[in-house]
């Protein structure tokens, strides 16, 4: 018999009958030549935008359409982090809902995405970084979200393999958002086609959008590798790609692309408990469930999209992270990659409808949107439904910037490699 | 010591090899001592003592035995070292052999030979690929709890060291027209090439001895043996001055503009690196030409069985045999699909070593590959499963006519050369599949890279000479250099032929294509089943090539097999891609010296080591240290001491160095205008002798960075900017005057290092300041008054500027001298002051000064405030065009709701206020939606005896004396304030102008 | 990757800091839709994949701007110019 849910029970049957009872994940559809809603790229948001469309909106005659493989962009490309961390009002409610949406996100969708809350923590070594931390915990506090400011004492009880002495920048204490962790970013893509797929949305890979097809002011359809596909409505989920897609459309955006290098090492026994980032330099780092250590640091900082990194960020990662943790020298990297990102003009993204009628953009993540996926699936499901956008995602719109309302985070200005 | 040198291991040939037989190396495998040979990789030393089953799998804990030569080893891992030294996951393939080793096997307990996690294989098929994405979902709170903390124990393989890498790391940059990556044949004949030709020629190989398979192979190049020629060419090369040969040195990556990065492990052939040298060196080479002669390695056969220590690599067999002198069994069966394998029995039968048959996939061999074979051969037949309890006992083989059980103690298999283009894909681009070699080469390498040899699936050694001859050329013709070898050295060419077969269907035991990972064809079976079809897809649900060995020795049988079970070809199925590093690199190499208090250099300023004899307290800001405090004693702390300063400067007389400020000499006729159109205020009307704050903001329209400018001549001014962005403001007015206006004649040039200054602030700062003036500079307040700027001279003649700006409120200059002369300044003013109290301050001092007299600093200016948020709307100038003006109009930068710059003050004056906590009305709900504002700075003001507070806050300016509730959630402190103007301290300004 | 500076000669990436796009030009402040086009300017890029004109500073160096001509894809530079140059030639 085949097992549509996923349970142990499942697992049990299927052990003892040799595993031939499991069927696809999600059935690799071929393109209509028409769909109510086609969404633009087969990432985590893309997939999860299908997926809330169907289950929230009721709209089941969607295609997702990916170029290549799903999740092989940014879905599988990052360090897996999920927290909801933030200082601006526009962000806090936002991540705090993509948050709760992981919380239950394997019971919805009936796939274990490995969601594990172990801990984000963020270091702090100077006055001034402890007061703008307390004013980010404090901020996060306010809007109901959980925050610790922990003094160096208490930093050093939860980590005590941390350098705390003899190190350029001392650690003096840190932020820590505890319901803050990782999740499996494979399993996430996984899991959302799979419910997406049940729901009755096409999940069409290997098909590459050449074109978008605007009378008017209004979309009509795309062109594809595999032929034209019309849609009422069409929605961009392309981070890495935005600019070019927009383009296809007439539209240019507030938004460059540039490479961001991840690390991964061997598999060792676990050491690192918690997602630790470290406040003097940009790194990350936590230790997945099979052992390696995942980190990364800055984007590469010039407009790219090659798939990879240069030396000198690797290095500049790498002293980061002995500058934390020393006992780190002897670990060896295994493999390293490279991802698009959209850093947007004010390192927050975009979730908003655009000059063209039918045409709707996701957009803009910088380095965070992993952590968004459940949420930004969520608010462009409800924008693409509605045509309005969903209320906490009111602060994502594409008309911030001649406005002035930004969202900038780092207070780095129009400068998208200072994000 | 005799006996023990005589002792050459059970396992190991009376004599032959690369081993240094008179030199016996002592070392230990979980404390047991064991020996082998200078020469030795821990392996060959392993399997000469007869250790074949060392490690134990990942998930099923499945013994295993060393399976290659190389630093493909999925298996033969060890924790080596000890103590800060432990390095998890180390290849013994790949390890020098050295008196002292320690290895430690990992990953099994009690033991290797008896590991209880064994029973984890009773469950395999509960555990198959994928299992956990199907299960432990409920209760939702038992992921983190219970099942999580499971898997992550079971997983991992070594232990990393618990404290800090002792050793250290060194960076070194290399500059060459031709970098030859491995020293095989094709790598030996490109740098005899280029270096004859007198290029400058870098040949890095990762093994300790150069010659790669020519150390391996009974071959011979020029009628002499392979090895033999190989050393004659590398003596040759070793007299060549512009020739720098690297062994033991992996290139790991390849980057843009010809940047290839290499790992030399300098010390790692040593118990422990000696004095002053590094552990390990990082070449950063940056190559005109690059020639990847980095050779092939050899694949396995996926069967039923295939994991069992005994089965290894033909290849591998054939080194440890002709390398090592060591062969890792009794009685073989050599189990091929293409003449490579032959070659291994072929060998093995020369060293008098049973070889129980060859099992051939092919229906047909060349007459020439069997040719001298007198031994058993099977055709068109396979191993279909293995037996024995531990090691490998028998071999079942299915021949055309029966099932038959051959016994045996070792299986090498032979199922093809993958070429190593790994480094050719580090810049993108898919790599083709060749049928005729059943086997992936690149194409359409980065630029400036050629590719020669088994690399490049050139399959026999005289092709390889042959490329690498020409690769070499090719590589410095292109440079100007003229070639000196015409053409390649005579060698024996062995045919090399292939029919692929990758997987053994009939087999009913696991067969494994991931030895690492336990990843088995029946796994790829499944995730294909489950739609994971793509080759990427795969790897991420199967954990397929996910191990240390960076999938070398899997992703192309993995891919072959799922190519075979999906009934599509090897091209349409693809290769997942290769990503740097080619084989795993430790962080404390990419880290180098960079680590610790040299993390990143620092900054002192010129009274730094003055202030060190005062006992100072520092505190990083940004790169600099400054003196944050000067504790005395009597002080009962930190607080104590910044009230007493703040006291002195406040009555009597202090100093503060401020030389961190961004200082930038300005000149030429059009300054004025240059500054206009930086700063939102006018610099053109500035007069000469006169000083004036300045405000910048970003294009954006939000504020940027402030200081002073003054001027100094008609045509040459001088400014300061934040210490925080001195640099990015320099970068900024190079933007602006090399893009935006290069038509105005202005020269400027960073002065920060050059000027050291120091404020001189309080009542008396003017008398102190006399004593050092020299007498005919007159500096009384009409001849020098608030904002006045000029040169001067100090101590009898030294060149020196005066402002009187001030930051604190109080009558205060800056004075600059010479950098030079920045530490007598600091012993000058303390001998002049003495007098009048004079009172060295810190940053801390500085600060409370500032917040009592409401000045911004980097907590306001935090790139989100624009200039009328921070009460400095007015600066703006309505007459000009500048920086930021256009943007700062934008609406959302105008609104009355904007947070604005306000001073708060605790109602109860015994209450503490802290940076960070956010302002809530009154009698508000402590929540989001009633949250206006924000505390940014805070001090205790010794003026007023209580704290004080700047703060951004709603409508700020239209709500002074309007009390309201600070709220610190995460300290837990929640304090009700007032709030008033942001000015505390004399807010007409009387003191700075008497 | 390296950058031929037209003054210092080929250097290493670790010298320059970026900025981006070259293409785009302050606009007159003075203009009517003035509010427009610096919203243009500040904000809004092309963003291509492929050949992008681009501001580097030479920090570490000669401390020039420079507009190089880069192929984002591969990061293949075809040509450096001063900055500086861009505005007196015109």
């Amino acid at each position: 018999m085949p097992w549509r849910k996923y349970s142990a029970l499942a697992l049990v049957w299927n052990g003892l009958t040799g595993n031939r009872d499991w069927t696809v994940c999600w059935r690799d559809a071929a393109p209509r030549d028409r769909y109510d809603v086609v969404i633009i790229g087969g990432g985590g948001h893309g997939l999860a935008t299908a997926y809330y469309l169907a289950k929230n909106h009721g709209i089941t005659n969607a295609a997702v359409i990916e170029k290549g493989w799903i999740g092989s962009g940014n879905a599988g490309r990052n360090t897996t982090i999920i927290r909801s961390n933030y200082l601006m009002p526009g962000n806090i409610p936002f991540y705090e809902w993509s948050m709760k949406l992981w919380e239950g996100l394997e019971q919805d969708i009936n796939y274990n995405a490995m969601v594990s809350q172990r801990g984000v923590l963020n270091l702090y070594h100077s006055d001034a970084q402890r007061d703008a931390f307390a004013r980010r915990g404090n901020a996060m506090r306010l809007h109901g979200v959980d925050a610790e400011l922990l003094d160096r004492d208490q930093v050093c009880a939860l980590v005590p393999y941390l350098a705390f002495d003899d190190s350029r920048f001392p650690i003096r204490g840190g932020l820590l958002q505890r319901r803050g962790g990782t999740a499996r970013h494979d399993a996430v893509v996984w899991g959302y086609a799979r419910a997406a797929d049940r729901l009755g949305v096409a999940i069409v890979q290997n098909c590459e959008v050449t074109g978008i097809r605007v009378t008017g002011k209004r979309v009509t359809a795309i062109e594809t590798t595999r032929g034209v596909i019309r849609a009422d409505k069409v929605a961009l989920s392309v981070a890495g790609s935005s600019s070019r897609l927009a383009a296809m459309a007439g539209l240019r955006l507030p938004i460059e692309s540039h490479a961001l290098q991840a690390f991964v090492t061997e598999g060792i026994k676990p050491l690192v408990d918690h997602v630790i980032t470290f406040g003097a330099g940009h790194f990350y780092i936590s230790q997945s469930d099979k052992g390696g250590l995942v980190f990364g640091g800055d984007i590469e900082g010039y407009n790219s999209y090659a798939q990879r990194g240069n030396l000198p960020n690797v290095e500049d990662v790498c002293e980061s992270g002995m500058a934390i943790m020393p006992l780190l020298g002897r670990v060896r990297i295994v493999r390293s990659w490279g991802g698009l990102v959209d850093m947007s003009m004010d390192g927050s993204p975009i979730i908003d409808l655009t000059p063209i009628s039918g045409l709707f953009l996701n957009a803009g993540w910088c380095y965070g949107g992993f952590k968004a996926t459940p949420a930004a699936g969520w608010c462009f499901a409800h924008l693409i439904a509605r045509e309005k956008p969903h209320p906490f995602a009111a602060a994502y719109r594409l008309d911030r910037y001649a406005l002035g309302r930004l969202i900038d985070e780092r207070g780095a200005g129009a400068q998208p490699n200072l994000h | 010591m005799t006996a023990r040198t005589t002792t050459p291991g059970r396992f190991r040939l009376p004599a032959g090899g690369l081993i240094d037989r008179s030199k016996s190396v002592a070392f230990s495998l979980d404390r047991r001592r064991l020996y082998g040979f200078a020469g030795d990789t821990l392996a060959s030393a392993l399997l000469a003592s007869g250790r074949r089953l060392v490690a134990r799998s990942f998930k099923y804990h499945r013994p295993r035995g060393v399976m290659s030569a190389g630093s493909e080893e999925p298996n033969a891992l060890f924790e080596l070292r000890s103590g800060a030294r432990r390095e998890p996951n180390t290849k013994a393939t790949t390890v020098e052999l050295y008196d002292g080793l320690e290895a430690t096997t990992q990953n099994a307990w009690p033991s290797v030979h008896f590991d209880l996690r064994r029973g984890n294989a009773l469950f395999s098929p509960l555990i198959a690929a994928g299992f956990y994405y199907k299960t432990f979902m409920w209760p939702a709170s038992f992921w983190e709890r219970v099942y999580e903390p499971l898997i992550r124990h079971a997983a991992g393989l070594g232990r990393a060291s618990a404290v800090a890498d002792p050793d250290h790391y060194e960076h070194v940059n290399a500059f060459c027209d031709v970098l030859v990556i491995g020293s095989g044949p094709a790598g030996v004949m490109a740098a005899l090439a280029a270096g004859r030709a007198g290029a400058r020629v870098i040949v890095c190989d990762e093994d300790f001895m150069f010659g790669g398979r020519l150390l391996r192979e009974r071959l011979k190049v020029d009628g002499a043996p392979a090895s033999a020629w190989v050393r004659a060419a590398l003596d040759e090369l070793g007299t060549l001055t512009d020739v720098r040969l690297m062994a033991r040195t992996t290139v790991f990556g390849c980057y843009d503009s010809g940047i290839y990065a290499a790992l030399e492990r300098v010390s790692d052939h040593l118990a422990v690196p000696p004095t002053h040298q590094p552990r390990q060196r990082l070449w950063r080479i940056v190559a005109k030409r690059a020639v990847l002669a980095a050779g092939a390695t050899e694949r396995g056969i996926v069967f039923g069985g295939n994991d069992r220590p005994g089965v290894m690599l033909a290849g591998a067999v054939r080194t440890y045999a002709n390398r090592f002198a060591v062969i890792p069994g009794r009685r073989f069966v050599v189990f091929t699909n293409n003449n490579d394998g032959w070659r291994t029995a072929h060998d093995l039968q020369a060293c008098g070593v049973d070889v129980a048959a060859i099992i051939e996939t092919r229906d047909s061999v060349p007459q020439s590959v069997s040719a001298g074979w007198n031994g058993r051969i099977e055709l068109g037949s396979a191993i279909v499963a293995t037996k024995g309890a531990g090691l490998v006992r028998a071999a079942i083989v299915q021949t055309p006519r029966a099932r038959e059980t051959i016994a045996c103690d070792a299986i090498a298999v032979a199922g093809g050369w993958n070429p190593n283009i790994n480094l050719a894909c580090h810049h993108g681009g898919r790599p083709a599949w060749r049928e005729d070699i059943a086997a992936f080469v690149h194409t359409t390498p980065p630029p400036a890279m050629m590719i020669a040899g088994a690399a490049n699936g050139a399959m026999t050694l005289a092709a390889c000479l042959d490329e690498g001859l020409r690769a070499g050329q090719a590589a410095i013709e292109t440079l100007g250099f003229k070639s000196r070898v015409e053409k390649p050295p005579k060698a024996d060419d062995e045919a090399f032929s292939i029919r692929p077969f990758w997987h053994v269907r009939e087999s009913r035991q696991k067969a494994f294509v991931d030895f690492q990972n336990d990843v088995s064809a029946q796994d790829i079976e499944l995730s294909s089943r489950e739609g994971f079809r793509s080759v990427e897809h795969l790897k991420r649900y199967t954990t397929l090539g996910m191990g240390t060995d960076q999938g070398r020795s899997t992703n192309v049988l993995g891919l072959a097999t799922l190519a075979h079970i999906t009934g599509r070809s090897i091209s349409e199925t693809g290769i997942t891609s290769f990503r740097p590093p080619y084989a795993p690199v430790a962080i404390g190499a990419f880290a180098g010296h960079h680590r610790g208090s040299a993390f990143r250099p620092i900054r002192r300023t010129p009274s730094h080591s003055w202030s060190q004899q005062q006992g100072a307290v520092f505190m990083e800001t940004g790169p600099w240290l400054r003196a944050q405090y000067f504790p005395h004693t009597g002080d009962k702390d930190w607080l104590d001491a910044v009230i007493r300063e703040v006291r002195a400067v406040r009555t009597g007389v202090g100093f503060c160095d401020v030389s961190t400020l961004g200082k930038i000499e300005l000149q030429g006729a059009d300054v004025g205008v240059f500054l206009d159109r930086l700063y939102v205020n006018t610099f053109s009307t500035l007069p000469v002798g006169r000083a004036r704050y300045g405000l910048m903001l970003r294009e954006d329209g939000f504020a940027f960075d402030d200081g002073t400018v003054s001027r100094l001549a008609d045509d040459r001014f001088f400014m300061t900017t934040t210490t925080a962005n001195a640099g990015r403001v320099f970068q900024h007015m190079q933007f602006c005057h090399q893009v935006l206006w290069s038509e105005l004649d202005v020269q400027f040039v960073s002065a920060t290092d050059q000027w050291a200054q120091f404020s001189i602030v309080g009542p008396k700062a003017r008398e102190a300041l006399r004593v050092l003036v020299d007498a005919q500079c007159d500096i009384s307040n009409e001849a020098f008054p608030y904002m006045a700027a000029g040169e001067i001279t100090i101590c009898s003649g030294v060149t020196a500027r005066l402002y009187r700006i001030s930051f604190s409120g109080e009558l205060a200059y800056e004075i600059g001298v010479p950098a030079r002369y920045g530490e007598t300044l600091v012993r000058v003013l303390m001998q002049a002051g003495a007098p009048f109290g004079m009172m060295p301050y810190g940053t801390e001092a500085l600060s409370v000064m500032r917040i009592e007299k409401g000045h911004v600093a980097g907590n306001e200016l935090d790139g989100r405030t624009t200039a009328r948020d921070l009460g400095l709307g007015r600066m703006m100038s309505t007459k000009k065009d500048y920086i930021g003006r256009v943007l700062a109009a934008r609406p959302a930068l105008i609104g009355p709701d904007r947070m604005s710059l306000v001073g708060i003050r605790p109602t109860d004056q015994s209450q503490r206020l802290r940076a960070g906590a956010h302002l809530v009305p009154g009698n508000a709900a402590i929540d989001a939606s009633n949250d206006q504002g924000v505390i940014t700075s805070v001090a205790f003001s010794p003026s007023l005896n209580h704290w004080i507070g700047l703060a951004l806050l709603q409508s700020g300016a239209a709500r002074l004396s309007e009390r309201l509730k600070a709220v610190d959630p995460v300290r837990a402190n929640h304090v009700e304030v007032e709030i008033c103007a942001p000015c505390f301290i004399d807010p007409q300004g009387e003191r700075l102008r008497v | 990757m390296r950058i031929p500076c037209p003054y210092c000669g080929p250097r290493d990436l670790r010298e320059f800091a970026y900025l981006g796009d070259a293409s785009v030009e302050r606009p007159d402040a003075a203009a009517p839709d003035a509010l427009d086009r610096f919203v243009d300017y500040v904000y809004l890029r092309n963003n291509p994949a492929g050949r992008h004109r681009e501001y580097w500073y030479h920090g570490a160096g000669c401390q020039s701007w420079l507009v190089v001509s880069r192929d984002t894809r591969t990061h293949e530079i075809f040509d450096v110019e001063p900055a500086a140059q861009k505005v007196t030639a015109s």
